[in-house]
């Protein structure tokens, strides 16, 4: 057997009342894509800062090409070979493509920068990758996919030997992941070695040489993907059997049309007066159905949800609730009328993060929670809250607990209990268990279904196949603003599905 | 479950440390100052002194009130000194009969002299509508609050200065003066009483009312608390008028005290009542902070002052000393916020 590239062994490290590691270890072999994988809250996060030099372990010892080596900083780890590209890009948005590439080691006689070969070489790298970008482009008006290839670039330039990466499709489209696939396994062609951190099992099953497991902060298995399982690896993952995992769920009873929208149509944006946003775009939802949107990154499924909440302006269209046209311009007028939205990026858009969970989920509920027109009455507020930790098993320490401190999927159930504890007719949730672990996806599932049997009726948006199919009645599929076809959930299979959503529109 | 991760019922022990530090940080380093400055100097811990504190600082402390609710939206005020002079000007020709008898000598007998209460709505009103201006380029013309109001800050002061005309306005009928120079039960100050009044409604609203979530709602996520059907352009603007309101009624306290209105008035009070405000606990970045934190760090930087007076430090080294610790809170808050993040 070949001596590994990387052996991090026995590695322990602890922070103010949590162990994060406990006999964590990783052995990477030369030449190999290695799937690491683990719950939130397993450890991979911490023993990639490790590796990355971001943090200090405890104890343990770490291997690399053969050495012992001790990462002193995220950069000592850069000039040994080793880059992580975290799921949070690092680039500098205003600036090149070229200068994000070069950035701190830039090309050029003394303190001066020597543009064209920078360019140059910046041109050279993308052309490795099998990219066409101008290395002159600024990074902000690239597209995600886009800026992760030139993070990647980056770590190219720095001639690394292990390229770590952090989540890499969990922002991407399908086409672009496979995209993504061919470069990564290009670089392994080329001799490299990638970590490829990931909660998407079929993404591991198809690239993947190798994986390792962590929970709880320890190493609970490795071995070969070929030899592996997909319900073998979450059994190691989750220490136990998923059975009801993307299980298909019991047909509730559905009943009339709740939301129907006719026409939503939303034109350019400000870089791109000819992009349509949102083109005469239909569809109904009926009480206690669960409708699911499918579509690649940008295929207006979130444009969508936004315009029939209100976030977003849309140009012409009507927005119908229970047969009358109602009018939303604003998320105030959406949930008057009995809408609720569970926006894709919990962070930015639904979590306050300094303010404490009971906080966090009254949010909505201002206006039931007043007493004498003014004041927040606190007592009902607790009972709220106590309320829905029962009903969605919210685990927090205290309603008081910052909601920082919670786990993704515990947070995104206190954004759920925030609409919940409104009533609402029609719940829209976009990317429901992003980022989330697979216990918590299950649950999260679960939660829906309830809601869906209490006659709220549901749309879920996800870019994951599997849970479209698994959670939907029936799928409506959208490409480049527009709505390609509808299907009955037990017709479609991902196949199906996928040439729906790829579908030319003007063709159908 | 069983596979709880670890993280959700561990990390509560660490961030309330943090928690702990930033709510009381402000408090234990005053009562350290404190007790330093009272062994150092007897005099310092009479009660005459620190009832002298606490009137200096009563000025400062209502502008730190308001000026709590604008950073908490992660706003910032910089025209709160100039509108201090202007509406103090407009107060004092109130009181004095009008903008025509302003520059009557004496304590206004001779002309038609109104009444302390409208010279404070008068104070009062211009600020109310100096702080709606500014809200509302703020929300609907979007420009930075430090744009917006490092132009009020010119503004207000060339307007000060048109209508003062040169000279000061002084002299005021006896109810307004005590307003400002006046003691409660022989020994409370009136500026006082009016400063801690304010300051415990203040604190009400912001920890019990609909509309104080909604302050650190915006404050926080502002999208979030949009797509949380909050109103985001009404909160914002809400808050200019609060500190409006306070530099109003800062203003009218101000000119009673002195007996006197004029245009240089309240020049680099902005400095001071930020200082007040971030060394008190509330963040920058919006979102975090109380009332209660203002209210010690208007006292500490009151203390703070008054303990290098008694040591007979030079006034340029107390700003020099002011200044480091503006820094130094900031430091501390950016540090408290990294690890709320990661927490």
């Amino acid at each position: 057997m070949t001596e590994p590239l990387l052996r991090m062994s026995l590695i322990g490290k602890r922070f103010p009342g949590v162990q994060a590691l406990d006999n964590a270890g990783l052995e990477v072999l030369p030449g190999e894509i290695h799937a690491l994988l683990g719950e939130n809250g397993a450890g991979k996060s911490t023993l990639i800062k490790i590796l990355s030099g971001a943090q200090q372990p405890d104890s343990g010892t770490i291997e690399f090409a053969g050495q012992n080596v001790t990462m002193t900083s995220p950069h000592d780890a850069q000039r040994r070979g080793i880059v992580t590209i975290y799921q949070e890009f690092t680039l500098a948005p205003n600036m090149t493509i070229a200068e994000n590439v070069f950035i701190g080691r830039e090309p050029g006689p003394g303190v001066f920068v020597d543009w064209r070969k920078m360019a140059a070489e910046t041109k050279k790298i993308t052309a490795r990758l099998g990219l066409q970008l101008r290395p002159m482009s600024i990074v902000r008006e690239l597209r995600v996919a886009e800026q992760q290839m030139v993070e990647i670039a980056r770590a190219l330039s720095m001639k690394s030997q292990l390229i770590v990466m952090d989540e890499p499709t969990s922002a991407l489209s399908s086409t672009e992941v496979e995209k993504l696939f061919r470069i990564v396994r290009d670089l392994k062609a080329q001799g490299l070695s990638i970590i490829f951190v990931t909660h998407r099992l079929e993404e591991v099953m198809q690239i993947c040489d190798r994986y390792t497991v962590l929970r709880d902060g320890r190493l609970i298995g490795s071995g070969a993907v070929a030899d592996a399982t997909i319900q073998g690896i979450i059994r190691l993952i989750v220490g136990r059997e998923v059975n009801a995992l993307f299980a298909r769920r019991e047909r509730a009873s559905i009943g009339g049309v709740v939301l129907r929208v006719e026409g939503l149509t939303r034109l350019g944006n400000a870089q791109d007066q000819n992009a349509t946003v949102l083109a005469n775009v239909g569809l109904e939802v009926h009480r206690g159905e669960i409708l699911g949107i499918a579509g690649l990154v940008g295929a207006g499924r979130t444009e969508m949800a936004r315009a029939v909440f209100g976030a977003d302006p849309f140009d012409s269209g009507r927005v119908v609730i229970d047969g009358r046209e109602v009018r939303i311009r604003s998320p105030q007028d959406a949930i008057r009328h009995g809408i609720g939205l569970v926006p894709e990026d919990r962070k930015q858009q639904a979590l306050f993060l300094a303010l404490a969970v009971r906080t966090n989920l009254s949010m909505a509920s201002h206006k039931q929670l007043t007493r004498w027109g003014l004041f927040i009455d606190e007592v009902a507020e607790r009972a709220m809250v106590e309320e829905y930790r029962k009903k969605l098993n919210i685990r927090m320490a205290s309603p008081e607990q910052i909601i920082a401190g919670l786990s993704g999927g515990n947070q995104q159930k206190v954004t759920l209990a925030r609409w919940l504890a409104l009533g609402p007719k029609v719940l829209i949730v976009d990317e429901p268990t992003r980022g989330i672990d697979i216990g918590a996806k299950v649950e999260v599932h679960n939660l829906l279904f309830e809601l869906a049997r209490s006659g709220i009726a549901v749309i879920a948006i996800s870019s994951e196949l599997p849970e479209v199919l698994a959670i939907s009645d029936r799928i409506v599929t959208m490409r480049e603003g527009r709505v390609t076809g509808e299907i009955m959930s037990e017709e479609a299979n991902e196949e199906i599905l996928m040439s729906m959503m790829t579908l030319n529109t003007k063709a159908a | 479950m069983t596979q709880d991760p670890p993280s959700d019922t561990q990390t509560p022990a660490r961030i309330d440390i943090i928690g702990f530090l930033a709510r009381f940080a402000p408090l234990i380093f005053l009562i350290v100052l404190m007790t330093g400055f009272a062994l150092y100097e007897p005099r310092f811990l009479t009660p005459l002194n620190l009832f002298n504190v606490l009137r200096q600082v009563s000025i400062y402390g209502l502008l730190a009130v308001g000026m709590t609710f604008v950073i908490l939206t992660a706003g910032i005020d910089l025209s709160i000194g100039s509108l201090v002079a202007f509406a103090g000007l407009v107060a004092a020709a109130v009181s004095k009969g009008g903008i025509s008898n302003r520059f009557t000598v004496g304590a206004g007998q001779e002309a038609a002299s109104y009444g302390w209460y409208l010279a404070a709505l008068a104070a009062i009103a211009v600020g109310l509508i100096g702080g709606f201006v500014q809200g509302f380029a703020i929300t609907r013309l979007k420009v930075p609050p430090f744009v917006v109001t490092l132009g009020g800050m010119s503004a207000f002061r060339g307007a000060a200065l048109l209508f003062a005309a040169g000279g000061p306005i002084s002299g005021f009928e006896p109810s307004f003066v005590w307003m400002g120079q006046g003691r409660i039960l022989g020994q409370l100050p009136v500026p006082v009483v009016i400063f801690l009044t304010f300051a415990v409604l203040a604190h009400i609203v912001l920890r019990y009312t609909r509309y104080g979530r909604q302050v650190y709602a915006v404050g926080g996520n502002p999208e979030a608390a949009r797509l949380s059907g909050l109103n985001v352009r009404t909160v914002t603007t809400s808050v200019y008028v609060i500190m409006g309101f306070f530099a109003g009624l800062g203003a009218f306290v101000l000119s009673a005290r002195l007996n006197s209105a004029e245009a240089v008035a309240g020049t680099g009070y902005e400095l001071t009542v930020i200082a007040s405000v971030v060394i008190g606990g509330t963040s920058l970045f919006g979102g975090v902070g109380t009332i209660f934190g203002t209210v010690i760090g208007t006292i500490l930087i009151g203390v703070l002052l008054n303990g290098l007076v008694l040591m007979n430090v030079s006034a340029y080294i107390q700003q020099i000393i002011i200044g480091i610790i503006i820094v130094l809170a900031v430091a501390f808050d950016t540090f408290a916020k990294s690890r709320r993040r990661t927490g």
